[in-house]
């Protein structure tokens, strides 16, 4: 190993890494110091060193001018209901996948593989035909029904029931629990770090998604957070509002990034099982 | 009694032969009905929908929808600003895939050994990955903002002067492009550190003892060992680039002159600002067309790792 520790690349590579990690935290820092900024506009923005008292005075003009309370608990509507309906469906999908064997089997299996393949955004334009005749257009429940079937989370729950052994189940058998009794209380719960990973990759998802909400939603009442951000920068961008928008910015961001800080391994962990989406 | 049914092996005594093909038939269907209800709706209908109005147009606003043939595929690709989307899009799926990928894999070769720094630095890249991508764009709205902004403020006081960052048709579409990478690299930087770990020491020990540089090593055993996640990192950047266009309508609604216009907020424009539904159609067949192509590469693994063909 003394070799390698003498060799210039790896060092220069690690240096680079260094140099690179402080370039990608430069929008990160700019976001803070300008919101914290008791201007919000002139040419001081532009500023990476905080030279000011900090002052929350961008946060209140922003939460004056968008109503991002309500964005916010639309968000958090639209996201956790998807969650709870996909819960259910890729639950007992996933169940089918790795414990029943029937006719249709294959077919259904590659049914379910074309919704991996096709991305839900790209459909958007039919989609959107589709929330209208089901007279969903402009509710946050046509936001969220493409969502409620979801082909990478029953893939990744057949993969969790699949490794639990079967013995654990037959023993439920002969103490005469049905199917719903042995997926409650013995495939749910040994499938726990699956279950946790598919929520946070699908919250997170939904969470940050903007165009599909922009085309379906049109009452300012019930936009999410993302496209209240999109309305709310266009307007303050006009005023030259920087710091506003750099304060709107971090509490729409703040959340996920909160709650990245306190369950990091849990985040890193789900977003390397939510490779194929 | 229907739930015997599901038993193998020691529990063979409970099943009622009779019967049994056909209750977990049905009970198998029960249990994937509400999945597929979804998916008929919102994945098989949109696609049959999608064909039919790609073959379909009204001949003058609120008019029948009459066949066409091929008319809506024919104006598509003889609307200059869908070449346009279409060819910016072939640039930015290369300019924007290559350098997160290159980049990625020098994060996670670099931070491979896991000690506290490395742990923090590896954060530092994801945190990207975590905040919408329309937040994204109002933070670097300010960063490529002329004169005032973040890039010029900086490059002034270097006695540099930038471009127009968004405003010049020229460059406009590679700003786009550094705000993708910004976003996405992070996220492939985790495949590429799971990847590394499959990677035996003892290979790089031996490599060693043969006296390879590292430069060698990278080329004949990291990169060999990573090949699967390579591939499977294309993908994904791939899709990426067909599917985010969030950071267009914040940033430059496609503009200026279609400059920085993609295939998805073409389609976008035809069906929301145009009202064009048998281009949006047609549009959409064609974005479809190139999903198929750029998952089926991956159809394999996918069978693999989700089908009954276990590795």
């Amino acid at each position: 190993m003394s070799v390698a520790n003498r060799e210039i690349s790896p060092r220069l590579g690690y240096g680079a890494t260094l140099a690179i990690a402080a370039l990608w935290m430069v929008p990160f820092i700019w976001m803070l110091v300008a919101a914290f900024n008791p201007e919000s506009m002139g040419a001081g923005m532009a500023s990476l060193v905080p030279r000011y008292i900090p002052t929350l005075a961008n946060f209140a003009e922003a939460w004056s001018s968008a109503d991002f309370p309500r964005y916010t608990l639309n968000t958090m509507i639209i996201s956790f209901g998807i969650l709870a309906v996909q819960l259910v469906t890729v639950t007992l999908a996933g169940y089918v996948f790795a414990r029943i064997e029937f006719p249709g089997r294959t077919l259904c299996f590659y049914l379910f593989l074309l919704q991996l393949m096709l991305a839900p955004v790209v459909l958007m334009v039919p989609n959107l035909v589709m929330v209208a005749k089901l007279g969903l257009y402009d509710t946050l429940l046509g936001v969220m029904a493409p969502y409620f079937a979801s082909a990478f989370g029953t893939f990744l729950m057949r993969q969790a029931f699949k490794v639990i052994p079967r013995e654990l189940e037959d023993a439920a058998l002969i103490d005469g629990a049905n199917v719903w009794q042995r997926i409650g209380f013995i495939y749910l719960p040994l499938a726990k770090p699956s279950l946790i990973a598919f929520s946070i990759v699908s919250v997170t998802a939904h969470w940050n998604e903007f165009l599909w909400p922009l085309m379906v939603i049109n009452s300012p009442d019930l936009r999410p957070l993302t496209v209240g951000l999109a309305t709310f920068t266009r307007g303050a961008e006009g005023a030259q509002a920087w710091g506003v928008i750099a304060a709107g910015t971090l509490m729409v961001s703040a959340p996920l990034l909160i709650a990245f800080a306190l369950f990091q391994r849990a985040f890193v962990n789900s977003f390397v099982s939510s490779g194929i989406k | 009694m229907a739930d015997a049914v599901l038993v193998t092996g020691m529990a063979t005594q409970w099943r009622v032969a009779k019967w049994r093909p056909r209750r977990t038939t049905l009970l198998a269907f029960a249990m994937l009905s509400p999945s597929l209800l979804f998916l008929a709706l919102f994945t098989y209908w949109p696609v049959v929908e999608v064909a039919w109005q790609a073959l379909h147009n009204q001949q003058k606003i609120g008019g029948p929808q009459v066949y066409v043939g091929l008319d809506n595929f024919l104006k598509l690709f003889g609307d200059a600003a869908f070449r346009k989307a279409l060819a910016n899009n072939l640039v930015y799926a290369f300019g924007t895939v290559v350098p997160s990928l290159v980049l990625a894999l020098g994060f996670a070769m670099a931070l491979a050994k896991s000690n506290r720094v490395n742990t923090l630095l590896r954060a530092l890249f994801f945190l990207p990955v975590l905040i919408p991508l329309v937040a994204a764009a109002s933070i670097f709205l300010f960063l490529f903002l002329p004169n005032v902004g973040l890039l010029d403020y900086h490059l002034a006081k270097l006695a540099l002067s930038g471009p127009n960052w968004l405003g010049d048709p020229d460059v406009a579409l590679y700003s786009i492009m550094g705000l993708t990478i910004w976003k996405n690299a992070g996220y492939y930087m985790l495949f590429f550190l799971a990847g590394l770990q499959a990677v035996p020491a003892d290979a790089y020990e031996a490599a060693i003892l043969d006296g390879a540089g590292p430069w060698q090593r990278l080329r004949y055993i990291t990169l060999p060992y990573l090949k699967p996640t390579i591939g499977f990192v294309l993908v994904i950047g791939l899709l990426n680039v067909v599917t985010q266009v969030d950071h267009v309508f914040v940033l430059t609604k496609g503009g200026p002159s279609d400059s920085t216009n993609l295939l998805l907020f073409y389609v976008y424009q035809q069906a929301v600002e145009s009202y064009d539904a048998g281009r949006a159609a047609a549009g959409t067949l064609v974005m479809l067309a190139l999903l198929l192509a750029i998952t089926a590469s991956s159809l394999r693994t996918l069978e693999r790792s989700f089908g009954e063909r276990e590795a």
